[in-house]
């Protein structure tokens, strides 16, 4: 075929993507009567409370891991004393929203695009239209105000347990001194760099829980369409986060 | 009641409905039967909104149904499943409830459950099961309690036999027809069981080729010819 035709059709359904998923989204975020109250406290627990786990591990390691880092890195331009500092800025601001982001990616997007799915190829989607009942208030609205309002939760916690992963490595085994080292993570900690790790948590959550509805309602036919869905809803999310921390990161510090 | 006229859907290029004319009157009970793959649940798709038709018109009480009429007709409305396709996040009083608990408490709710979970002959000990524990036949049931929990007055059946052994099947027959007539609701049963058209049909349409092929009483169909493959008789010459 004609190679700009070919652009031009790439060019026209990427553009069409794009406008269904943002009008998909804002659908979700913003239709929000009736609310159903008990579907978005079950989502709560499912998206937050149950990641906290898996959230909390990978900020530890992340944090211990940054400490050892920095200590041996910054040793060869005399420098290995910024490490409470860097771990909690390395933390906040990048890792912890990033990882754990990643870490709600892998285990929210695909349950929410598996479950989805599996209720669209078992008719429970359009038994839910027969019962009088919207599929996007009921599932998506739901999962999409779970997700945004837990992400910056995690992340937070997230972002504590990282510094603490950093601290023991520093008092355990890099010779730190608990208080000083203490000190100086909160002297060089703004609240900025806060406050953007946990913006960039809800945009993060957002993309999760919007990649996992997506796909799931536009699941194909039987387990093999459910299996499909699944698995574009992770790559889409994680692609999703890290192209998005680029921005964000650009928007909030250049 | 209810009146679909010339609709046509494809998929993909390929026709699988091509201009279906039917009509069901206020409390009839009209079953369509067809083989597999012939459209029958897209027919019912379309009528519901839940598949969008390429053309053709589908009036409810002699206006057509669309955004606005579609919700009064919903609210109306029950359905049977093929897969039952009860929300498996729920349990089965849940199910059954789920329209009601959106106006009433839970402990009012659960009440009308369990009465509406004996009417399809299963005991209050199944209103606390997971769907995932239930068997095809009692999720059947399941489904049609939820489907008659709000009184409808007009319920589609999806295969309601399908899948079950002739014994089970029977009973859900009977239970459908018991249902229909109490109720006086008017219903729209797909099948290719032709037990279930006699125990539930006044009327019966076949589906063949994407239009409506033949259409007349139950007690006719024994002498239409059009019906003979699926009758598994001769046709009278
Ligand atoms: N959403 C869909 N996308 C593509 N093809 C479909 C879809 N729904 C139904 N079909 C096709 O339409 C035909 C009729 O399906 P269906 O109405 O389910 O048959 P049945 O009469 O057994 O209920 C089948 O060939 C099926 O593959
Ligand atoms: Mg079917």
């Amino acid at each position: 075929m004609n190679p700009v035709r070919l652009i031009g059709r790439a060019a026209l359904s990427l553009t069409r993507g794009i406008g269904a998923v943002t009008l998909f989204t804002l659908r979700g975020l913003f239709r929000l009567r009736p609310f159903h109250g008990r579907a978005f406290g079950a989502q709560l627990v499912q998206i937050g409370w149950l990641s906290l786990p898996v959230v909390g591990l990978t900020a530890l390691f992340t944090g211990a891991a940054l400490a050892l880092q920095i200590h041996s890195g910054g040793a060869r331009f005399q420098a290995s004393d910024v490490v409470p500092a860097i771990v909690a800025i390395g933390m906040v601001r990048e890792l912890g929203p990033v990882l754990g982001g990643l870490m709600v990616a892998a285990r929210v997007a695909s349950s929410i695009a598996a479950e989805i799915g599996t209720m669209k190829v078992t008719e429970q989607i359009d038994a839910l239209v027969t019962l009088s009942t919207d599929p996007m208030r009921w599932l998506v609205t739901p999962r999409l105000w779970a997700a945004v309002l837990t992400v910056p939760v995690l992340v937070g916690v997230g972002d504590i347990i990282g510094i603490m992963g950093g601290w023991l490595v520093g008092t355990q085994s890099l010779g730190f001194n608990s208080t000083a080292y203490l000190a100086n993570t909160s002297a060089y900690l703004e609240r900025w760099d806060v406050v953007s790790g946990l913006l960039k948590g809800a945009v993060f959550g957002l993309i999760v829980a919007v990649c996992g509805c997506w796909f799931g309602i536009h699941s194909g036919r039987g387990a093999a369409g459910v299996g499909r869905a699944t698995k574009s809803a992770v790559v889409a999310a994680a692609v999703g986060i890290l192209a998005a921390n680029f921005v964000l990161t650009g928007l909030f510090f250049e | 009641m209810i009146q679909v006229s010339g609709l046509r859907k494809s998929f993909g290029g390929k026709p699988v409905l091509s201009g279906v004319d039917l009509a069901v009157g206020q409390g009839e009970s009209l079953c369509v039967i067809g083989q597999s793959g012939t459209g029958k649940s897209v027919l019912l798709k379309c009528i519901l909104g839940l598949t969008q038709p390429d053309a053709g018109q589908i009036l409810w009480q002699g206006r057509p149904l669309d955004r606005r009429t579609r919700p009064a007709f919903m609210a109306r409305f029950g359905m049977l499943f093929q897969g039952a396709a009860l929300f498996d996040s729920l349990t089965v009083w849940q199910n059954v409830a789920f329209r009601l608990r959106q106006r009433m408490p839970d402990a009012q709710a659960r009440a009308v459950a369990i009465e509406k979970l004996a009417r399809v002959g299963l005991g209050p000990e199944t209103a606390d099961l997971m769907p995932a524990e239930l068997s095809g036949g009692m999720a059947k049931r399941a489904g049609l309690a939820r489907a008659i929990a709000d009184d409808p007055a007009v319920i589609f059946f999806d295969e309601p036999t399908t899948g079950l052994d002739p014994i089970r099947a029977r009973r859900i027959n009977d239970l459908i027809r018991g249902i229909v007539t109490e109720t006086g609701a008017t219903a729209i049963t797909i099948t290719h069981d032709m037990d279930s058209v006699r125990a539930i049909g006044d009327r019966v349409a076949l589906l063949q080729d994407g239009r409506i092929a033949w259409e007349g009483q139950v007690p006719a169909m024994d002498h239409a010819a059009p019906l003979a493959g699926f009758l598994g008789n001769t046709p009278p010459l």
